[in-house]
């Protein structure tokens, strides 16, 4: 069989080669792994969705089971999405899988960009790597919108009404590029059936060719690796991928599904039938999108009353929060590696990570801007907050004002002075001796079997040993 | 108890697992208990396989070097007539990309001056959601209801609320006198902010607060915003009554309704 292809494919020398591509062994490194992971089950998942959904805005009165919405309008979309999760076998588990997958995998995304970033992973030569990612996380976010927009209840069609909103802002072309991608005024018929072309065709067809290009540069460029014994700046040291790493990386897939069925099972996440259908005179409150959008939402409510008109030109109040600070906020990650490559003039290509106190600047620079996303993403549910504590939405508001500003200088200058302590610790810990190594004997005590290498600074531990 | 036999304890979990939801299928369906046989059927696998891995394979640490790729040097050719053919034809490829992508434009209608005008006419009479016209008389105190114009019940872009408050405690902007017949005074719906529908009235301060982003908007001194991301008064429509006490639109509201653009000052419908 192999043979048969062979004779025909000549493969097995690429096949050979792949099979033992060599994988460092450390946790971090399955963060990404995750995230693929997830995308496999929205795939599979989203296809069994596709089968039932309707991507239609007319309107139908409501028949179904669910007793409190029956002889309702609403759009044949609303109606797809409750028969899927009520008249559908097994289509409720699907449906809530699918949510929750995409939720865990821009989670996934964002941690393992954290991992890359604190890391120091994305230097030379893996810049291009890191624009790819950046390009995949802002895919994905577009995936994630157009995806919980499309039941056209009343929570995701106050989202589109914003999206609308943000579109309008931009000043020359923001009417017509609003007009161009709604087919006109909101709300419009059109939107659902667009939002479905680019769910389901476009934006996947991307990001799987994104994804394989990902993978492809990562498997070209291979694996950067912790500081440890016997890793340089020139090689790889791990276990090949076939058999050990293919079994543990199969086994993370099965494991991640796992966990994702179970939460698609028996935790309830987007219930539209609460929420009611899309209708243009209501909105529904508290309104709280999913969470890797909740960060732009607590931008706009913090932002304060600012539109300015020069010249005949108004300057929206949504533009500045919705489209320039998440605009120069993206665009400052994405050029990241070769703003520090500048500033620190290190063009040298680098094997080795670092940990997070090896590079104080960045990680508290990088602690800042996650402290910025954090408590905007908490801000967006600013009128949640003052229900919970009983205090007015307005006094929450101008706290968190003030929190986004102060918090992440606070937390950077934070997390800088806890990296020069970490250091100043492991310098004083180069000359204590309890750094020995011991061994147990076989009567139960210890033999002391000669020191540990001073910790230069990149090498805390000696690696596990083999096997 | 071995490796071996906890794969195998595994494995076997994973196909009873996978065996009970064949049962739950044909039994008419639970979304919990299909969740939890799903993640069992899926787990047992995904346990065996890194038990697998951890115990029963042997696998040595194993050093790959790293080649840099090799940069060839450039060639430094001056550019020849083949070397101007290729720009011309990149140039022949964009200007066709440009062309191709023209038919995007086929996707919405022109904005013209559909974003500052509504469905109210002079003289159109409010109605309630179900279509009833409005009866100055019939409107209470405090009360609030959302409007549409007759003939437009649903509008999305001419919703209005309409409230009734003690005349003398209006104290309205210049030039809007004789806009409020009886304490009615009726504003646009959409939030000037992000353009959601204001649902919210707090009778106590006679306060209209959007939910979606808390922009709070005074209904006595012309809903002016207070609070929150807003920076524009909620259009006001003006009001009378008209021979059979039924509440009229005076004319269509004066500026724009909903979320900002670029151009909403150039509101001179002559430039049409």
């Amino acid at each position: 069989m192999r043979r048969w292809f062979d004779e025909r494919l000549g493969l097995s020398g690429i096949t050979r080669s792949a099979l033992h591509k060599v994988f460092p062994d450390h946790w971090t490194f399955l963060l990404g792994e995750v995230a693929l992971f997830c995308f496999l089950v929205l795939l599979v998942t989203g296809v069994f969705l596709t089968l039932f959904y309707v991507p239609d805005a007319t309107s139908v009165t409501y028949t179904g089971p669910y007793d409190p919405l029956k002889g309702r309008e609403m759009s044949a979309a609303y109606a797809s999405t409750l028969n899927l999760s009520f008249g559908v076998q097994a289509g409720l588990v699907v449906r809530q899988m699918h949510h929750w997958s995409a939720l865990v995998f821009l989670a996934a995304i964002s941690v393992h960009l954290m991992r890359i970033f604190f890391t120091g992973a994305y230097r030379r030569p893996r810049e291009i790597n890191w624009l790819v990612g950046i390009g995949l996380l802002t895919l994905a976010l577009a995936m994630g919108v157009t995806g919980y927009s499309l039941p056209d209840d009343l929570l995701s069609g106050t989202g589109l009404r914003i999206i609308y909103t943000v579109v309008l802002s931009i000043p020359f072309l923001g009417p017509y590029l609003a007009f161009l991608l709604f087919g006109g005024e909101f709300p419009t018929a059109a939107i659902i059936s667009r939002l479905f072309v680019f769910h389901v065709m476009l934006l996947p067809a991307i990001l799987i060719g994104g994804i394989v290009i990902h993978i492809a540069i990562l498997v070209r460029q291979k694996h950067s690796q912790w500081p440890g014994l016997g890793r340089t700046e020139d090689n790889v040291v791990g276990r090949a991928f076939w058999p050990s790493q293919a079994l543990r990386s199969t086994g993370l897939a099965l494991l991640t599904t796992a966990v994702l069925a179970l939460m698609g099972g028996v935790i309830q996440v987007n219930p539209i039938w609460i929420y009611g259908p899309f209708d243009a005179t209501q909105v529904s409150a508290p309104a709280q999108p999913d969470w890797y959008v909740g960060w732009l939402e607590g931008a706009i409510r913090l932002f304060p009353s600012f539109e300015i008109t020069v010249l005949g030109i108004t300057i929206p109040a949504v533009f500045l929060p919705a489209i320039v600070i998440p605009g120069l906020a993206f665009a400052a990650m994405a050029l990241w590696p070769f703003i520090e490559a500048a500033v620190t003039r290190d063009h040298e290509r680098h094997q080795l990570l670092q940990r997070p106190r090896d590079a104080p600047l960045r990680t508290a620079i990088g602690v800042a801007g996650l402290t910025f996303f954090v408590l905007l993403t908490v801000a967006g549910g600013n009128d949640v907050i003052a229900n919970i504590f009983r205090v007015q939405v307005e006094v929450v508001t101008v706290v968190f004002r003030i929190l986004v500003l102060a918090g992440p200088v606070i937390a950077g200058v934070a997390a800088y002075l806890a990296c020069a302590e970490l250091r100043r610790r492991e310098q004083a810990g180069a000359h204590d001796p309890a750094t020995v190594r011991l061994r147990r004997n076989a009567s139960g005590g210890v033999d002391e079997i000669g020191e540990v290498d001073p910790p230069t600074g990149s090498s805390p531990r000696p690696p596990a040993p083999p096997g | 108890m071995n490796a071996e036999r906890w794969v195998l304890v595994a494995l076997v979990v994973s196909a009873a697992a996978s065996i009970g939801l064949l049962v739950v299928y044909v039994l008419g369906g639970s979304p919990p208990v299909e969740g939890i046989l799903l993640a069992l059927a899926f787990g047992g696998l995904g346990v065996a396989s890194v038990i697998w891995a951890a115990a029963l394979v042997h696998a040595p640490l194993e050093t790959e070097p790293l080649e840099p790729p090799v940069v060839p040097e450039a060639s430094g050719a001056p550019v020849t007539r083949r070397t101007f053919l290729v720009r011309a034809a990149i140039g022949a490829v964009a200007a066709l990309g440009a062309a191709l992508a023209i038919p995007a434009l086929s996707l919405g209608p022109r904005p013209g001056r559909t974003l500052f005008r509504t469905a109210w006419t002079p003289g159109a009479r409010l109605v309630d959601g179900d279509g009833r016209p409005v009866a100055a008389a019939d409107v209470s105190e405090g009360s609030v209801q959302t409007v549409f114009p007759e003939g437009a019940v649903g509008s999305a872009d001419a919703q209005t609320l309409l409230i009734r408050v003690n005349p003398s405690d209006l104290a309205l902007p210049p030039g809007r006198e004789g806009w409020t017949p009886d304490g009615c005074v009726a504003y646009s719906k959409l939030c000037t902010h992000a353009g959601c529908p204001v649902g919210l009235y707090r009778d106590a301060d006679h306060a209209l607060l959007c939910p979606c982003h808390q922009s709070t908007f005074d209904v006595l001194r012309g809903a002016v915003p207070t609070f929150g991301p807003a920076t524009r008064p909620l259009p006001q429509l003006a009001l009378a009554v008209d021979g059979e006490g039924y509440l009229v639109a005076q004319r269509d509201f004066a500026e724009p309704v909903g979320p900002s653009f670029w151009n909403m000052t150039h509101n001179d419908d002559e430039a049409e």
